[in-house]
């Protein structure tokens, strides 16, 4: 779509893309041209010189029992919360979609949570599991379960997994509502005549209409697990214990940041750009075919 | 309502009522937490209603921050204003960047208008998650460390506000720009006088998208504010809660932790209808 009626010139609109343009450049453009050449080189332990080393880093990461471990720790951590948050943010919407009596407060009492930080909402979770002071692994303890998410790495990762879907429900939430309030009430009155249940009427005719919505909630919860839950894995297990909850983004930053292996960090940055590349386009291409609401 | 059945309708209910249970859990805690002494804490069992210090911790933690010995020392009012000037100047910032750049889009014909498009559009691929030591690397080299501007600036540009003001701005009926042609207005006047007050609610609503957005922030100032008198409230709490076998003062970091959410939680209560609009429209 072009609009037929325009200015003309050429100065001014440079001059006003230009705010978004150099900021673009100094903080997106340069530091990811830093990455990939950064990717190139193998920096000497001292940090005085590099050396370039082609596609090095990246051979030694593929071979990395550590760095393949966190490709699967994070694609099973964003398939958890995106299905979980996706799952019950689609009850919930169903539940409220049946109600025509106080919905507008169960919508206020169900959102709030999109606005609490992931690192808030983490330690907030890990407040209630602490094997000294939390008030769940405390009840665990007197039914006879001995909980320390500090030491096992299933609990570790189930509390991430809960603290991380607990702040995503609002999200999903609202789009399933708003998918299901756009779906005509006459084809759902005409299956109901027709005798079919509440369940039949979702399996064959809700369903099949929210599905462009829930494809599209679940590459963008998806982005949201891989990228935005840094706050919650590092307040509650720092990536632990022995990496059982380092994803890809925690690695980029523990290896630049804490381990100082640039090269190597470099290099998985480049990965996940191209992670997110492909994630977008898959995004993108899709928004063609959305429902309108 | 489809069909009359009463058992079912009873049940919707319930099953809402469980889940704002749920939601509400940690939080409940928290605030308990944040109105009972330390000893109530670490002494089980943890208690379920809230305590009479409420007030005094409350007032603890704003003006003088932890106790002696616990975690880091800084008076939590200090961290509010810090997250609050860098949650409105990313959002103000925001905003501002990204209808200037919309409107250069939609409304002028110049060369490379396409290339600069595009140019704004892979900024989408780019989360600062991915490009976080080499933005550092370059933040430091401009001095920008333990400063608002480090802060605010690499966080700023925004290819999603620019695309909803886009796809609002091609909403508009031509006529208006015609109109405003035929009187001879000038592309800045138009701007200023037609389209920023049609974009109000756009403007609203990517207000509290951005806000929360802004305020939330967590990787990054923790990269960038190594003088705890610039540390943002969301990450200066994980800096009250000391690794090892050392206890946190806890009724100080609940209490940090629900003034740390209360500002956003009350920009989407109270303006829930943009809330909703910027949301849904934002991803599209």
């Amino acid at each position: 779509m072009e609009k037929k009626v325009f200015f003309r010139g050429w100065f001014l609109p440079i001059l006003l893309l230009s705010p978004q343009l150099i900021i673009s450049i100094i903080f997106f453009f340069y530091p990811a041209g830093q990455a990939i050449s950064n990717s190139l080189y193998l920096p000497d332990p001292f940090g005085l010189s590099s050396e370039f080393v082609g596609l090095e880093n990246f051979l030694f990461l593929f071979n990395d029992s550590y760095y393949l471990s966190s490709f699967v720790t994070t694609i099973f951590f964003s398939t958890s919360v995106s299905v979980l948050s996706m799952g019950l943010g689609l009850y919930f919407a169903l539940l409220a979609d049946r109600i025509f009596k106080g919905a507008g407060v169960y919508k206020t009492l169900l959102i709030w949570p999109y606005a609490v930080a992931p690192a808030v909402a983490g330690v907030l979770w890990m407040f209630l599991f602490s094997s000294r002071i939390g008030v769940v692994s405390w009840y665990l303890g007197l039914l006879g379960y001995d909980w320390n998410h500090a030491l096992n790495s299933e609990e570790a990762m189930g509390l991430v997994v809960l603290a991380s879907t607990w702040g995503r429900i609002s999200y999903n939430f609202l789009f399933f509502l708003a998918g299901l309030q756009a779906i005509p009430k006459s084809i759902i009155e005409a299956a109901a005549i027709d005798g079919a249940s509440f369940w039949k009427r979702f399996r064959t005719i809700v369903f099949p209409l929210l599905s462009p919505i829930t494809f599209f909630l679940l590459v963008v919860n998806i982005v949201y697990a891989f990228f935005e839950t840094f706050g919650v894995i590092h307040t509650i297990t720092s990536g632990g214990p022995e990496q059982s909850t380092t994803t890809l983004v925690y690695k980029v930053y523990s290896d630049g940041f804490v381990g100082q292996d640039l090269g190597s960090s470099a290099a998985q940055s480049v990965i996940l750009l191209v992670v997110v590349g492909l994630l977008t386009i898959i995004q993108f291409k899709y928004i063609e075919r959305k429902v309108h609401y | 309502m489809i069909e009359r059945n009463k058992k079912g309708y009873f049940m919707s209910h319930l099953g809402l009522i469980i889940g704002i249970v749920f939601i509400f859990f940690p939080v409940w805690l928290t605030f308990v937490a944040s109105t009972v002494t330390q000893e109530d804490i670490i002494q089980p069992p943890f208690p379920l209603l809230p305590g009479p210090h409420f007030f005094e911790n409350y007032s603890y933690a704003l003006f003088e921050g932890t106790p002696e010995g616990y975690g880091k020392n800084i008076p939590v009012i200090k961290l509010l204003i810090n997250s609050a000037i860098m949650a409105l100047g990313i959002t103000i910032g925001k905003i501002i960047i990204s209808l200037l750049s919309a409107f250069a889009i939609v409304y002028f014909r110049f060369p490379g208008r396409k290339f600069f498009f595009w140019l704004i559009f892979i900024t989408l691929m780019l989360p600062v998650e991915v490009r976080i030591v080499p933005t550092y690397e370059i933040a430091a080299k401009l001095n920008l460390l333990n400063s608002y501007a480090g802060l605010i600036f690499p966080l700023i540009a925004s290819a999603t506000a620019t695309f909803l003001f886009r796809q609002f701005f091609m909403t508009i009926p031509n006529e208006m720009v015609e109109a405003a042609r035929m009187d001879g207005a000038k592309p800045m006047k138009f701007f200023i006088d037609i389209l920023i007050p049609i974009s109000r609610t756009n403007i609203a609503a990517l207000f509290v998208i951005l806000f929360i957005y802004g305020w939330n922030q967590y990787l990054w100032p923790l990269l960038m504010t190594t003088d705890p008198n610039m540390n943002t409230i969301v990450m200066g709490i994980n800096q009250m809660i000391p690794g090892g076998d050392d206890f946190g003062h806890w009724p100080t970091i609940m209490a940090t932790s629900i003034l740390a959410m209360l500002p956003p939680v009350l920009i989407i209560i109270t303006m829930q209808r943009f809330f909703v609009k910027g949301l849904l429209e934002s991803e599209k």
